[in-house]
């Protein structure tokens, strides 16, 4: 094992340590703190509760109220003053408490937080994070479990990632603090807390750079692509379709603006099959723009259309119905088997 | 009539019968317009006549303001208009896309910014040209947005001048943000502390992101001095669509104090300005200020302010220009001669037909300024897109279409 890093709060912690994606990116969220005092916190709940998923759980105990700033319940005062203290010279890391809840900070992102970079060729720079959590799968009311990460890619100015497993977490959330350009950070939520997912994270090392795809299972038969919290049902989808003699190259895509293809266009060369994953609504969507562009750049290597299993082009249902909407296991082999049988 | 105070600030506790007494629509109206002859409502220091005014409150914040200082706040008013009316014409003469003129409100702007420090920050609008030039930020740097070269080009932290929002009330939260941070970093609390300004328009005090603003700046006791400008008119809605308080007032509900401004009183205006400012540089602020003022021109040159206002409304406001009270009192009191005025219209024709001169000769950006400026950090996506589409404008140079 590697020498312990130091920690200036909690004192010598290992360089390897098992991690739930949440607790992950409460670490993630100290050392960009440590690392830099222009980082700020600031949300609503965010304090003293430690924000309603515990993702900054004992920040503000550590940091104090100055730098972990429980805010007044608007999200446009919380993206917009997040973009003067940028301006100011601060480093804001934004937490928005559901996915549903970003739009009244809409207007902010995609006006002032995309744009004054370019508005001002580069005089301004504006390195906020704005934090989601997002998708479906926790049983909650409306406005709790939207997949709206296809807007904001859409929006030049911006860029946007999300993570899968509690070593992206711990990584990218510093890689995204650090970075320059506005990051709009989208968290599984459905994750956060999940056991299976704990896993061992190098804190020495990051394991790659922040906007880069990833191969996380190799396979020769078709090509799966997803992120976030739909890289887990791929993975475990491409497990269950091992055990009939199948196989899948899954594809964590990580970065959704940059989109990073040059792996799935690899991949889909050797398969000639690709299948895209995830929770959003299909129409207009990352996996739409995904789509186009492996027709454009693999069309002679395609044995298939690319096919895409998706959540519906509805608003997201009453979560008793979410099993219905949400792409699971069963839905991605159904799509794969169509994929194969074309 | 009641006076607004009785029916803006009904006491706690009132019942049913204090509901049924609430003002009609004509008062209301009147008291969002009640400006007139200074009076109790709002802060004037020289009258439309010329006449100077006595103010035991902020006499003291003017007290450097000999007539050498007085003629310097003249000349930059005259040359601002000067600059703006050149804009406009050159607009009509279709050298500029569009222009936002500020006729009526030279005051307000030199006033106020002339009251900033170097150290201090300022949001504008779109309107703010006065501003900019207090801040020494070249007219001809703001001509760029307007003939449609670029999205403004000066250097915000050498002036400090934020860059121009256009979207309604979006600067208010980032200023609040901005004068957080110079909270944080320890800038505020004496007489050398930071503070920063933000300038809106009526309508914007409609907006959530002004409202956000207050609630922001008032709980985290951010040094910000909100600067609205009431030129009456939002394009075409008057103020009693967007409140039935004047406006002022409304700082008493986020818990921060309030004051009108005779806005085309460039000494009143610099006076509580300079008062707003110190309060937020002790760390007394946030403050309002409501500079009562009126826009003379249209909202845009695409405007046609002459189907929704009367004329009859624009001669009352004549009356109260703002450049030619500041006139009247220098020549009145002999500290200005004819030859003086003479030298100062030279000047500001000299500074006209130096931007008409510059805006001619603008270029026109390269194609590849499309893609530059986006990120920080460079975007492999972005840039072949860019590659591919001067690889296809190449093509044409090659064919000789171009």
């Amino acid at each position: 094992m590697a020498a312990p890093v130091k920690s200036p709060v909690d004192g010598a912690v290992p360089a390897v340590q098992k991690l739930t994606i949440g607790k992950a990116l409460n670490m993630g969220l100290r050392a960009a703190m440590e690392a830099d005092d222009k980082v700020l916190i600031l949300g609503e709940d965010v304090g003293k509760l430690g924000g309603v998923f515990r993702i900054t759980d004992g920040l503000q105990k550590d940091f104090g109220e100055q730098r972990v700033l429980d805010t007044p319940l608007a999200e446009s005062g919380i993206i917009g003053t997040a973009v003067g203290l940028a301006v100011r010279g601060f480093r804001p890391v934004c937490e928005i408490q559901f996915e549903g809840f970003i739009f009244p900070g809409f207007d902010q992102i995609s006006s002032q937080l995309a744009k004054l970079h370019y508005r001002t060729q580069g005089r301004v720079k504006v390195p906020v994070v704005v934090r989601v959590p997002y998708g479906g799968g926790i049983g909650a009311v409306e406005h709790h479990s939207e997949s709206p990460e296809s807007l904001f890619a859409h929006i030049a100015g911006l860029k946007v990632v999300s993570c899968s497993n509690p070593t992206d977490a711990y990584w990218m959330i510093q890689q995204a603090v650090a970075c320059d350009d506005p990051v709009l950070f989208f968290e599984p939520k459905r994750l956060y807390h999940n056991g299976q997912l704990k896993s061992e994270v190098d804190t020495t090392t990051p394991p790659g750079p922040l906007f880069a795809s990833r191969v996380v299972r190799e396979g020769t038969d078709c090509t799966l692509v997803a992120y976030g919290p739909s890289v887990k049902v791929c993975i475990d989808a491409a497990a269950a379709a091992a055990e009939e003699g199948r196989s899948l190259e899954v594809i964590d895509l990580r970065t959704l603006s940059p989109l990073d293809l040059a792996p799935v266009f690899e991949s889909v060369r050797r398969t000639g099959r690709l299948v895209a994953v995830s929770e959003a609504p299909s129409e207009s969507s990352i996996t739409s723009e995904i789509a186009a562009r492996v027709q454009q750049e693999c069309f002679y290597s395609l044995e298939a259309p690319v096919l895409r299993a998706t959540g519906f082009d509805t608003p997201y249902p009453p979560s008793k119905l979410e099993e219905h909407y949400l792409p699971d296991l069963d839905r991605v082999l159904h799509t794969v088997d169509r994929a194969m049988g074309w | 009539m009641p006076s607004p105070e009785q029916w803006t600030h009904p006491e706690p506790g009132e019942g049913p019968a204090a509901q049924a007494a609430q003002p009609s629509r004509e008062q209301v109206i009147a008291g969002l317009r009640n400006t007139d002859a200074g009076g109790a409502e709002v802060t004037q220091l020289l009258t439309p006549e010329g006449e100077r005014i006595a103010s035991p409150q902020f006499d003291r914040y003017i007290s450097d303001i000999d007539p050498d200082a007085l003629r310097g706040l003249y000349r930059d008013m005259v040359l601002v208009r000067r600059a703006d009316r050149e804009a406009n014409a050159m607009q009509r003469q279709g050298q500029l896309g569009i222009w936002v003129p500020l006729l009526g409100q030279e005051a307000a702007q030199v006033g106020s910014g002339r009251a900033l420090r170097p150290q201090d920050m300022a949001f504008p609008s779109y309107r703010e040209h006065g501003v900019a030039y207090t801040r020494g930020v070249d007219f001809k740097e703001l001509l760029g947005i307007f003939r449609c070269t670029d999205h403004g080009g000066w250097d915000f932290k050498a002036h400090g001048f934020h860059p121009y929002t256009i979207v309604i009330g979006n600067q208010v939260l980032n200023a609040a943000g901005y004068a957080m941070g110079q909270k944080f970093e320890g800038k505020v609390g004496d007489d050398d502390g930071e503070a920063t300004i933000v300038y809106f328009g009526d309508g914007a005090t409609s907006q959530g992101d002004v409202h956000e603003g207050f609630v922001w700046a008032a709980v985290y006791d951010a040094p910000l001095v909100f600067f609205c400008q009431n030129n009456q008119w939002a394009i075409s809605e008057p103020t009693e669509r967007q409140s039935r308080l004047p406006l002022y007032q409304r700082a008493r509900g986020y818990g921060f104090p309030g004051i009108r401004v005779d806005g085309n009183d460039v000494l009143a205006c610099l006076a509580v300005t300079r008062w707003a400012l110190e309060e937020c540089r002790h760390g007394n602020g946030p403050v309002l200020i409501e500079a009562f003022t009126y826009r003379m021109d249209a909202h845009t040159t695409t405007d046609d302010p002459t189907r929704y206002r009367l004329s009859e409304e624009l001669e009352v406001w004549k009356h109260k220009d703002p450049i030619e009270r500041v006139r009247v009192h220098l020549a009145r009191n002999g500290y200005a001669d004819q030859a003086w005025f003479d030298q100062i219209e030279s000047e500001a024709d000299a500074f006209a037909a130096d931007l008409r001169e510059f805006c001619f000769n603008m270029p026109e950006p390269p194609p590849e300024r499309v893609f530059t400026g986006v990120y920080a950090e460079p975007s492999p996506v972005l840039d072949s897109q860019r590659d591919e589409f001067l690889s296809y404008l190449a093509g044409f140079v090659e064919a000789g279409e171009r």
